[in-house]
C-alpha cells in the first residue's frame, strides 16, 4: 500500500530511533480496548457475558454508523455538528411518514420499507444541504453544522410539539426485528455495523474517492493542483454522512418506537469522539474506520462499566468518561506533529 | 405668585394621585401578565408548553382586558435574560414564572419585585424565602414517598429494587431522600442508583444494564414516565417481566392509558404533571379580573394514580 499523502506512524517520526510511543500511537486504541474488557470482567462477572456484550455492541452500533460518516468528513478536513439534531429529525419524520402511508399500505413490512427509503432520501438531503452550504458558498464547516443543528433540532421540537411522535402499535411490532432481531444469535444493528464498516475501510483506502478525502484533508490546495474536484469530493462525504446518519436512524427507531426532542444530543460529539479516540487526526488527511469502530466501542465499554459498577458516585460518570478520553487520546500524542 | 403657583400644582398632583389610586381599588383591571417557562425539551416540559398555551388562550378569551406574554427558555441563562426583558420591556404586572433553578433565578425575579410585580413561582422555589406573592407547586417529599409506599405494599415489605435518578436538580434529590427515608427500616432493598435523567434512552440502556447486574430484581423505580417506558423495552427485550413491577411517574398520557388498559407491567403512576401551571395562571389571573386574593402557598397533592382514577388524570391531545 503505497500511501505517499498520509504516512501512519509505524514508522519512527525522527531520526530511525526505536520508539514504543509510535507502535503505542499505532496502536494505543487497541490497548485500551483490551483494558477495558479486562477491567470490565475484573468488575463484574455478567460484564462478559454474551447477553452484555451484544447488549453494549448493538447500542454501540447506532453512533458507530454515524461515525463511519464522521472518519470521512473529518479525513477530508471537515467537520458536521448536526448529525445528532439531524437523527432527532430523520427519526421524527420517518415516523410521521410511515404514520401516514400505513392506512394505505397496511402496517406491514411495505410501510416499514418505504418508511426506511425515506429516512434514507431525507439523510441524503440533509447532507447536501450541508456540502453545499460549506462548498458552494465557502462557509466554515463549524458555522454550517451548527446552524443545521439547530435548525433540524428546533424543526423536531416544532413538529412533536415538545413530546413525542410515536409510531402505531401495529408498525411498531412490524419495524421491532429491526433493532432486536438476530440472525445466527447476533443482532442486525451489529451486522449492519460490522457490513458498513468493512465497506467503509474498503472505500477510505482502496478507492479512489477515499484517497481523495485524505488528500484533500491533508493538503486541500495541492489537491486542487492535481485535478481532484475538491468541492465535489467535500459534498460527497457529507451526502456521506447524511445516508450513514439516516440509516442509524432506521435503526435507532424500532427501538423505543418514537422520536423526542432529546434523541440524539450528544451523539454529534460522541460520533467525533470515537473518531478521534481510533486515530483519525481532527485537522484532517488522515483516517481509519476500524480505529472508529474501536472508539466507538471504548464509549460505549465505559459507559457499560460505569453502570455496573457502585463504585463511583453517579455524579462523576461525565468526568470518569471525559478522563479516559483525553488519556486514549495522549497516547496518540507521538503522532508526527502537523 | 410663584408659591401659589406651586402650590396649586401639588394639588392637582395629588388629586390626580387620588383618582389614579382609587381606579387601581376597583375590581377589574387592566393588566399585563408576564409567563416564563422552560423550553419544551422533553416530554414534561413539553406537557407544560401545552397546558400554558391551553390555559392562555382559554384565559384571554374569557377576560379581554387581561395581556399574556409567553416566554420560554432551554437554559437558566436564557431565563434570566426573559424575565428582565418582560419587567423592562413589556413592562408587565404580573410575572408566573417556573424557575429552571431556583438559585440563578432569585436575583432577576427579586428584581421584579421590587419593581412592583405580582410574582407567582410555579413548582419550584427560590433559594430566598419570602419574594414570592404566590406559589404553586406539587409536593416533591410526597412524590418520594408514595413511591416508596407503592413498593412496600405490593412487595409486601419485603424485596429488591432498583431506582433510576432524574436530571440531577434540587427536585430530583428531595424526591430521592424522601423515598429513601420512606424505605428506612424495611425489607425493601434498594441495589443501585443510577442517572437516567427522565430520559427514554437512557432509561432503556440503564435498565439493560442493570438486569445485566442483579439476577434478582422485584422492582423498578423509573423517577419518571418517560424513563419508565424506556426500561418496559429493556425489561421485554430480556424477557424478565415476569413479576417486575415498573413504577414512574408524573402521569404522562401514554402511561396513564397503560394503567386504564390494565397493562400488567405498570399499573400506578404518581400525580405529578405539567398542568400544575393551570391553577398558577389561573390564580394569577384571578387577581387582577375578580380581585381575587390568591396570595400564599398552593401545595398541590401528589396522590397515586391507579385504575380506579385514571380516567380524569387523562389528557389524550397533550404531547405528555
Amino acid at each position: 500500500m503505497s500511501d505517499t499523502i498520509a504516512v501512519p506512524s509505524k514508522l519512527p517520526a525522527t531520526s530511525g530511533r526505536y520508539r514504543i510511543s509510535d507502535h503505542l500511537t499505532s496502536f494505543g486504541p487497541l490497548i485500551a480496548l483490551a483494558a477495558l474488557l479486562l477491567i470490565g470482567g475484573l468488575i463484574n462477572e455478567s460484564f462478559l457475558s454474551s447477553a452484555n456484550i451484544s447488549n453494549v455492541l448493538t447500542r454501540s452500533a447506532l453512533i458507530g454508523i454515524i461515525a463511519i460518516g464522521t472518519t470521512f468528513v473529518i479525513t477530508a478536513g471537515g467537520l458536521d455538528l448536526s448529525v445528532g439534531a439531524m437523527s432527532a429529525l430523520v427519526a421524527g419524520l420517518m415516523i410521521m411518514f410511515m404514520n401516514a402511508v400505513a392506512p394505505t399500505l397496511g402496517a406491514g413490512s411495505l410501510t416499514v420499507l418505504a418508511g426506511i427509503l425515506f429516512a434514507l432520501l431525507l439523510g441524503t438531503m440533509a447532507g447536501l444541504v450541508n456540502g453545499l452550504l460549506i462548498t458552494r458558498w465557502r462557509i466554515e464547516a463549524f458555522i454550517v453544522t451548527l446552524g443545521t443543528m439547530g435548525i433540524f433540532r428546533s424543526l423536531l421540537t416544532y413538529l412533536s410539539n415538545g413530546g413525542a411522535i410515536s409510531l402505531e402499535s401495529g408498525l411498531r411490532s412490524t419495524a421491532r426485528p429491526i433493532y432486536y432481531g438476530t440472525l445466527f444469535g447476533i443482532a442486525y444493528p451489529i451486522i449492519a455495523l460490522a457490513i458498513l464498516a468493512i465497506i467503509g475501510e474498503f472505500v477510505l483506502w482502496r478507492t479512489r474517492f477515499g484517497r481523495h478525502c485524505a488528500a484533500i484533508g491533508s493538503n486541500a490546495a495541492v489537491a486542487r493542483y492535481s485535478a481532484i474536484n475538491v468541492s465535489r469530493v467535500r459534498i460527497a462525504t457529507y451526502i456521506l454522512q447524511g445516508l450513514c446518519v439516516a440509516v442509524a436512524t432506521l435503526i435507532y427507531v424500532p427501538r423505543l418506537g418514537a422520536a423526542t426532542p432529546s434523541t440524539g444530543v450528544l451523539w454529534e460529539l460522541e460520533a467525533i469522539a470515537a473518531v478521534i479516540i481510533g486515530g483519525t487526526v481532527l485537522s484532517g488527511g488522515y483516517g481509519r474506520i476500524w480505529g472508529t469502530i474501536v472508539g466507538v466501542l471504548i464509549l460505549g465499554l465505559i459507559q457499560n462499566i460505569l453502570n455496573l459498577t457502585s463504585w463511583f458516585s453517579p455524579h462523576l460518570n461525565g468526568s470518569i468518561q471525559g478522563a479516559i478520553i483525553i488519556l486514549a487520546v495522549l497516547m496518540q500524542k507521538g503522532r508526527a506533529a502537523r | 405668585m410663584l408659591s401659589s403657583l406651586r402650590s396649586l400644582l401639588g394639588i392637582g398632583a395629588m388629586a390626580l394621585a387620588t383618582v389614579a389610586a382609587s381606579s387601581s381599588i376597583a375590581l377589574a383591571e387592566k393588566a399585563k401578565i408576564g409567563i416564563s417557562i422552560p423550553a419544551a425539551t422533553h416530554g414534561w416540559t413539553g406537557g407544560l408548553n401545552y397546558h400554558t398555551k391551553r390555559t392562555v388562550d382559554a384565559l384571554r378569551k374569557a377576560y379581554p382586558d387581561l395581556e399574556f406574554v409567553i416566554t420560554t427558555a432551554d437554559s437558566a441563562t436564557k431565563q434570566v435574560n426573559d424575565i428582565e426583558d418582560l419587567v423592562a420591556v413589556q413592562k408587565i404586572n404580573a410575572l408566573v414564572v417556573l424557575p429552571f433553578e431556583s438559585d440563578p433565578l432569585t436575583e432577576p425575579v427579586k428584581e421584579a419585585k421590587k419593581q412592583g410585580v405580582f410574582v407567582t413561582t410555579v413548582d419550584r422555589g427560590l433559594s430566598e424565602e419570602g419574594i414570592e406573592d404566590l406559589y404553586v407547586g406539587g409536593n416533591n417529599p410526597e412524590y418520594g414517598r408514595i413511591a416508596a409506599e407503592y413498593f412496600k405494599t405490593k412487595l409486601k415489605g419485603k424485596g429488591k429494587v432498583v431506582v433510576m435518578r432524574g436530571i440531577p436538580t434540587a427536585i430530583d434529590n428531595i424526591r430521592i431522600d424522601a423515598f429513601k427515608k420512606a424505605l428506612d427500616g424495611t425489607g425493601v432493598q434498594v441495589l443501585d442508583m443510577q442517572y437516567a435523567n427522565w430520559n427514554p434512552d437512557k432509561g432503556f440502556e440503564v435498565m439493560q444494564d442493570y438486569l445485566q447486574r442483579f439476577p434478582q430484581i422485584d422492582g423498578v423505580w423509573a423517577g419518571d414516565d418517560d424513563a419508565a417506558l424506556g426500561a418496559i423495552e429493556a425489561i421485554n427485550q430480556a424477557g424478565r417481566d415476569k413479576g417486575m413491577i415498573v413504577l414512574g411517574g408524573s402521569g404522562m398520557n401514554k402511561v396513564i392509558k397503560r394503567i386504564m388498559d390494565g397493562d400488567k407491567l405498570i399499573d400506578a403512576d404518581i400525580f405529578y404533571p405539567p398542568t400544575l401551571i393551570i391553577p398558577a395562571i389561573g390564580a394569577t389571573a384571578m387577581k387582577f379580573a375578580t380581585g381575587a386574593p390568591v396570595s400564599g402557598r398552593w401545595v398541590l397533592g401528589s396522590p397515586l394514580i391507579t385504575k380506579e382514577n385514571a380516567e380524569q388524570y387523562y389528557f389524550p391531545e397533550s404531547p405528555y
